[in-house]
């Protein structure tokens, strides 16, 4: 069984009724380890070592954060430049983290019509999640497709609870030896029918 | 004999006042001062000092020895070491080679070969007196120039001790009647085969290095205890003058056994406290042991053999400056350097009293010799001071180097210095962080018992009441950046800020309070770096209080700063308040009435649902409330 590590980014939390709503769902599970980063770290002082040493224990890691300004909260980009340090993440000797998995899960209070050529945001969420994706890649992982919430403000509480449903699907997947193909041919993964059972 | 006494008192401290501060408004140092007055309180001019200027010599040369343990005390063991090839080169040098050339000189005019030697010995020993005073006062301690000139006299402090042993083997009559003279001051040393004496200095110095650290700074410790002031004093002067008895009585000159006394106390926390304490008196003593020098002169003799005095006085300084300037160039010091060498040792110094008594005590100088060498070596004494201020004015500005002022290597290090006072709890964890990144502040303390333990800790703390102007300054005021006041007795960190702000504005003041109150008090000192002790503390406190009943920490923490910021604003605030007159009954009522206040402030400001960042719940809102409009 695979790992997941679960690095949650949300600088309040309290008051996000869609994420309380898919994390509520997190069973205490062996296999996930939820990591909620503004908790752990309300100074934003990271502990480099503990993270590294997290990241090594899992398979797959999962960016979980809200979409603010195209891009994560502020202490997930602290994290980014903190852990994943030259020769350890990347580099000759950066090897620890190759061959693992990694995706964002979002969410958003634009709907998915704004995110494209035409819509007010110009471009689609997975072109902003560039930068994620190539962190991904200089690190030798392999990248899916992010799992989005959309248009937040407006879901209903049967709509969220949808979304935690496939959230739930999805980490089984997740843990399971599953087909990296069978996630990737899409713009979203909770598009895919096999988290929709 | 008292009224005598008085008399004398009088007359030589109204000399001092009068010629001494004459001196120093027309910008000339305070040695020339002194002499001056020594001069015109003399036999020669208004005469109210006869004979007995010998026995105040005597007396004052103590002062002499005062100065040597102060400078001891500034100089630490590992530094000592690390001095001792300059201590050995520059000042072997230095004495062997004037005293090589003076004694070709002397036998050319024609004098004995032995009383030859004896004035070479002693035209070599220049003036610790005048040379370490010159360069205290002028600060140069630290620079190339002064550590040169430190070491050749520690050096003819060390050989002195020889040439003395020597003198008796010289002397072509029998030895007693020199004993019977000087029975005081060389009773064991006479009586004593060489190995006996070498082993005894040898015990002593040894009892001296023990003594410092198992007797004399256990009974520091005891005294500070007492709380009583005058009790250190009398303790510092009690080390002192145990030093100078033992040394006397083997034979060293007390004036080496203080120096070595300082050393070993120099890295005790009594440090600072022993400094500020002797520093006055030592300066009253050298004072005194230079109006001695002046009074000493005797124009008589100058009178009787003008040209022979002149033209020796000359040739002897000028002989004793090459051989400096040729000594400062084989140890590659700069021009100026070399030059403030040259002039500040350049003298014959107090040595040559001692040196020139015992030999004609021992029928090795005739009566006219020896008061012309006498005339000599207080005439260069006097020219010192004199000969220092023409270098000072007329030759090194046209050298063109100023480092005698300051290298700018030693600015910035001194401009770093951070004074610490109060190592209680909150003061150790403010130098253990600062030490962490390399800062090391210079500590006081008050509790004897913690300087103890904290310096077993390996911290440098000194012991000493931190609202006296003199501690502040030899803890080094004048150099520092920062000064921290640890301390929570709000009337010590009053005293502090008023001195500090009067006497040394540039000094940066970082103060630790109590409580509000206090807070107050310090803002309308103009202080502007106050750190309350309780304020972070009890807010950590509370927003862990809050995590643990299920509130979030970043929010917390966003919150804890967001109070802080406000309750610095509402002090500041408070602070500008009129006062009303402290008394008890008024403080308490007042601090109850700002307690109020505070929470009527937080109140009003509704403290913690302010904050609407990253909350969608208030997005949403907003948007349905655009919306339905």
């Amino acid at each position: 069984m695979k790992k997941i590590l679960i690095i949650f980014a949300h600088p309040k939390f309290e008051k996000s009724r869609a994420n309380l709503a898919l994390i509520e769902r997190l069973k205490d599970e062996s296999h996930i380890t939820f990591h909620d980063l503004y908790e752990q770290y309300p100074n934003f002082h990271i502990d480099v070592n503990k993270e590294q040493e997290l990241l090594e224990q899992h398979d797959v890691i999962i960016w979980h954060h809200p979409f603010y300004w195209y891009s994560s909260p502020a202490i997930l980009k602290q994290w980014q430049d903190m852990v994943l340090e030259f020769n350890w993440a990347y580099g000759p000797e950066g090897k620890a983290l190759e061959g693992k998995t990694v995706m964002n899960v979002i969410t958003t209070g634009g709907t998915r019509d704004v995110y494209c050529s035409e819509g007010y945001n110009s471009f689609t969420v997975n072109q902003f999640l560039r930068p994620f994706e190539q962190t991904a890649k200089l690190c030798g992982m392999h990248y899916l497709p992010p799992f989005a919430v959309m248009g937040t403000h407006t879901l209903s509480d049967e709509d969220l609870e949808n979304y935690a449903n496939q959230y739930e699907v999805l980490l089984d997947i997740l843990k399971s030896d599953f087909k990296q193909d069978a996630l990737t041919n899409c713009f979203f993964v909770n598009d895919l029918p096999i988290l929709s059972n | 004999m008292t009224g005598n006494l008085l008399f004398e008192a009088i007359v030589f401290l109204a000399g001092a006042i009068i010629c001494v501060s004459l001196a120093k408004r027309v910008g000339l140092s305070s040695v020339i001062g002194y002499l001056l007055a020594g001069i015109l309180i003399g036999p020669y001019v208004l005469g109210f000092i006869g004979e007995e200027g010998e026995d105040i010599l005597h007396f004052a040369e103590f002062g002499v020895v005062m100065m040597l343990f102060l400078i001891g005390l500034e100089i630490e063991p590992k530094n000592f070491w690390k001095m001792r090839k300059t201590i050995l080169g520059m000042g072997g040098l230095q004495v062997g080679l004037t005293m090589l050339l003076t004694y070709g000189l002397f036998v050319l005019l024609g004098y004995d070969s032995i009383v030859a030697l004896v004035i070479a010995m002693a035209v070599s020993l220049s003036s610790t007196a005048i040379a370490m005073q010159t360069i205290k006062e002028k600060g140069m301690m630290e620079t190339t120039s002064g550590t040169s000139s430190f070491s050749i006299l520690l050096f003819q402090d060390i050989i002195v001790i020889f040439m003395l042993g020597v003198l008796p083997l010289m002397s072509n009559s029998n030895n007693d009647t020199a004993t019977l003279d000087h029975s005081e001051d060389l009773s064991l040393l006479e009586s004593l085969p060489l190995g006996f004496q070498t082993l005894a200095i040898i015990i002593s110095v040894a009892l001296i290095v023990v003594a410092g650290r198992y007797l004399i700074v256990p009974m520091l410790r005891k005294v500070a205890k007492t709380g009583v002031r005058e009790l250190l004093i009398a303790a510092a002067f009690l080390i002192v003058f145990a030093i100078s008895y033992l040394m006397e009585f083997v034979g060293i000159s007390p004036a080496l056994g203080a120096f070595l006394g300082g050393v070993v106390l120099s890295n005790s926390e009594f440090k600072h406290e022993l400094e500020s304490t002797l520093e006055p008196f030592k300066n009253l003593l050298l004072g005194l042991f230079f109006m001695a020098v002046g009074a000493s002169i005797n124009f008589i003799v100058i009178a009787k053999n003008p040209l022979t005095i002149g033209g020796i006085l000359i040739a002897v300084i000028v002989l004793k400056a090459i051989v400096l300037f040729v000594v400062g160039h084989m140890f590659k010091l700069k021009l100026d350097q070399k030059l403030l060498l040259t002039f500040n040792l350049s003298q014959i110094g107090e040595f040559a009293f001692v040196l020139l008594s015992f030999a004609f005590g021992l029928n090795i100088l005739e009566q006219e010799q020896m008061d012309i060498l006498l005339v000599i070596t207080a005439l260069s004494m006097s020219l010192t001071p004199i000969l220092g201020m023409i270098n000072e004015r007329f030759i090194l500005p046209k050298v063109g180097t100023k480092e005698f002022i300051k290298r700018p290597m030693d600015h910035i290090a001194k401009s770093q210095k951070v004074i610490l006072v109060g190592f209680g709890h909150f003061g150790s964890t403010v130098g253990r962080f600062m030490r962490s990144h390399g800062v090391e502040a210079t500590i006081l303390d008050f509790d004897s018992n913690r300087v103890d333990f904290l310096r077993k800790m390996g911290f440098e703390v000194y012991y000493g009441d931190a609202t006296r102007l003199d501690l502040l300054e030899s803890a080094g005021i004048a150099d520092a950046k920062l000064l921290i006041c640890a301390t929570n007795k709000i009337a010590v960190a009053k005293a502090i800020t008023k001195i500090v702000k009067e006497k040394y504005p540039h000094v940066e003041l970082m103060v630790r309070t109590k409580n509000r109150y206090d807070a107050y008090e310090l803002l309308n000192l103009d202080v502007n770096n106050i750190y309350r002790e309780t304020l972070d503390t009890s807010l950590a406190l509370a927003s862990d209080a809050l995590h643990k009943l299920g509130f979030r920490k970043y929010t917390l923490n966003r919150q804890v700063q967001n109070f802080i910021k406000y309750d610095e604003a509402s002090l500041r605030r408070l602070a500008a308040e009129p006062k009303r007159e402290e008394d008890y009954v008024f403080k308490a009522r007042k601090e109850i009435e700002q307690q109020e206040k505070s929470l009527e402030e937080d109140f009003k400001r509704g403290i913690v649902d302010f904050d609407n960042h990253w909350d969608s719940e208030h997005i949403r809102k907003q948007l349905e409330k655009s919306n339905e409009t």
